[in-house]
């Protein structure tokens, strides 16, 4: 028996055509979501991941995951944020560092090879991008634990309370980690929001093969509540985000929002989707585009933000090729905390060949 | 015999560094209202609360990466896991993320996590409950491997691997835990990335550590009555391990037979006897020995006397040596 057969649309308050519905249900006031700036921002995230491509395709990166498709969904959990909230990405959450203040030219380091990090994870509240599937939907438990622990949670406080936003994909919710992160959230009601983007494909493995029902009904199973939004739809995904994470300050436990979205590039640029995807199936996501739809809502046209997107366009490419290469005893350094005796031999040693390298 | 056991001096250490810093905090699967299967966090909770001792749900990988976010918020985590078989569905956490978060991040975020696991046969256990897995640990480069064998060391270096900032894998070895010793909690530690010479000797060098490390003394004693002047070295810590200690000791005895419970193959003997001959080749007068589990499973229990490095298969490798 299929657990079900017609799973409900996920919610959406700006149609296909950029109507805005659904007005009662939108956060207001300071938390109200600024269109324009959403705007701004998909578009600008839009051309760093545009711009990364093309740099990866002139042999400047060795890699880049594209987010093409999924800007709504970013933009719209991460303008939910608070500043004192902490974001726990993956790999491919571009535009949510975008909106956290993380500079785009350090996004470039980790698929550039200079650097495994490439941000103060504390600077900005954003934690640095995860490769293993999974692995950090703990690491956010963790944080929200800590943060229980330092009672920044439910004071009424805007200013201390405090939550953690986890960014997962489809894919993730296969990995025991995060069915343990799940109970873990759910038996301790932590302050924490796992915003799926459902993106349809993990790598070649269509949403089907991962689960029989809804991502957003995975939830109910641990014990906290599920929802399922439009990813495409940046005022849902918002609303969404922010009652989440609303809830979750105010000590009222753990959300799962589901952001069905699409992922209309390849998993990265060494993958080939078309041996797996029809290019239908792609069309038809396109014709869904979330930034013509806010777009087509605000009436501005695609050139009103053209000078600043060549702007960051220069920028990323210079900045790139500027990137710091790292001295060559700087994975010595920082191994431990302090330099083990076996550890100073070898660096010792690396440093007489490197340098002999040189002469 | 009078004296503290490790169990109660790992109890000890715990509660004193709960007590010194309320950063610190513990979880893992009845650590709480029970105090552990071993009862090494026993009336921990009672005395702490439950939001410093957290009894963890079931899942070894939920446990350590708990540990990792709490750590990234501030906090300094000590995770028991059960058992050593158990560790493995938590090394994901261990080695692609505790591991390597400080280097990833340029030294900006420190992981001072603890993670403390009973480890070693000889207790007539069933499977999954008699695993020697440190040469894993040991091969996971940001990882710091500690292994006590003495009720002063368990308390010693359990507080220092707690104040440390790198993750630190704690192994208890179990069969040792009711096995008392003199303790004193006001002495100023030695430092924890230091072997310790437990027995002076010059005519052979014996390593070992947890515990084999009593049952090499035992050697050492009925060696002597065989006019043999053996040296003991107990390494404490296997990962950075303290060769230096051990090749000075060579170089005065010119013999050193290493003793471990975990398989031979890729095991920390094999490490430890390649930096030696680098270091002493000419200070040998044999070949380096070595008396290790072997490269089986773990047995079962009622085999487990005679595949584990007992007392017997010391004094063989020792007369291995002296036979050169």
């Amino acid at each position: 028996m299929d657990p079900s057969p017609s799973p409900p649309e996920p919610w959406s308050a700006l149609d296909a055509e950029g109507r805005l519905t659904a007005h009662e249900l939108l956060p207001s006031g300071d938390d109200a979501l600024d269109l324009h700036r959403a705007h701004r921002d998909m578009v600008l995230a839009r051309r760093l991941d545009t711009e990364a491509i093309a740099l990866q395709r002139q042999g400047e990166l060795g890699l880049w995951p594209s987010l093409l498709g999924q800007e709504a969904a970013q933009v719209g959990a991460a303008s939910a944020l608070h500043e004192r909230d902490v974001v726990f990405p993956t790999y491919r959450e571009h535009a949510a560092a975008w909106c956290r203040g993380v500079d785009p030219v350090d996004l470039l380091g980790l698929f550039r090879g200079t650097t495994l990090g490439g941000w103060d994870p504390h600077e900005r509240g954003f934690n640095l991008y995860t490769l293993v599937i999974g692995a950090h939907t703990l690491h956010g438990v963790g944080y929200a634990m800590g943060i229980v622990r330092d009672g920044d949670v439910g004071t009424g406080d805007p200013g201390r309370d405090r939550a953690v936003l986890v960014f997962l994909g489809d894919g993730a919710l296969s990995e025991g980690e995060t069915n343990e992160a799940f109970v873990w959230a759910a038996a301790q009601n932590l302050p924490v929001v796992f915003f799926c983007q459902n993106n349809q494909w993990a790598i070649s493995a269509p949403y089907s093969v991962q689960s029989r029902v809804p991502a957003a009904q995975r939830s109910q199973g641990f014990g906290f509540p599920g929802v399922r939004v439009d990813g495409n739809d940046v005022v849902a995904c918002h609303a969404a985000a922010h009652e989440a994470l609303s809830t979750a300050r105010r000590g009222g436990g753990p959300t799962l929002i589901e952001a069905v979205t699409y992922r209309r590039n390849p998993h990265t640029t060494s993958d080939d989707d078309s041996r797996y995807r029809a290019a239908a199936e792609n069309d038809d996501w396109a014709q869904r585009d979330p930034i013509e739809r806010l777009r087509s809502h605000l009436g501005e046209s695609s050139e009103s933000l053209r000078a600043e997107e060549d702007r960051l366009a220069d920028r990323l490419r210079r900045g790139c090729r500027e990137l710091p290469v790292p001295a060559p005893d700087s994975p010595f350094r920082h191994t431990f905390a302090e330099l083990p005796r076996e550890l100073a031999k070898q660096l010792e040693e690396h440093l007489a060949f490197v340098q002999g390298q040189q002469a | 015999m009078t004296g503290t056991a490790i169990a109660h001096a790992l109890n000890r250490g715990l509660r004193d560094a709960l007590a010194a810093d309320n950063k610190v905090l513990l979880l893992g699967e009845d650590i709480g209202r029970l105090g552990g299967v071993f009862r090494v966090t026993a009336e921990l909770q009672k005395d702490f609360g439950e939001s410093r001792v957290v009894d963890a749900p079931l899942g070894e990988a939920g446990i350590v990466g708990s540990a990792i976010g709490l750590a990234m918020a501030g906090y300094r985590p000590v995770c028991e896991i059960q058992f050593d078989g158990f560790t493995f569905p938590a090394m994901n956490q261990i080695v692609t993320q505790l591991a390597k978060y400080r280097h990833r991040s340029g030294g900006l975020v420190s992981l001072p996590v603890v993670i403390r696991i009973p480890v070693g046969g000889g207790i007539g256990a069933i499977e999954h409950h008699g695993e020697s897995p440190e040469a894993y640990f040991a091969h996971t480069a940001g990882l710091r491997v500690l292994s006590p064998s003495t009720a002063q060391d368990a308390y010693d270096l359990i507080g220092q691997a707690v104040r440390c900032d790198d993750p630190v894998v704690f192994l208890e070895p179990k069969r040792s835990y009711w096995r008392k010793g003199e303790l004193d909690t006001a002495t100023q530690p030695s430092a924890m990335d230091s072997a310790r010479v437990v027995r002076r000797g010059g005519d052979l060098t014996l390593v070992a550590y947890g515990a084999l490390v009593p049952i090499a003394l035992e050697a050492a004693e009925a060696l002597a009555e065989e006019g043999r002047d053996v040296e003991v070295v107990d390494l404490r810590s296997l990962s950075p391990v303290d060769d230096e200690t051990v090749v000075e000791s060579v170089r005065r005895t010119g013999r050193l037979v290493i003793a471990h419970e975990a398989s031979r193959t890729a095991g920390l003997g094999g490490e430890l006897a390649a930096r030696v001959q680098a270091a002493a080749f000419y200070s040998l007068e044999a070949p380096i020995v070595r008396v290790t589990g072997h490269d089986t499973p773990y047995p079962a229990a009622r085999l487990e006397a005679d595949w584990l490095p007992n007392l017997d298969r010391i004094l063989e490798g020792c007369d291995e040596s002296y036979a050169h």
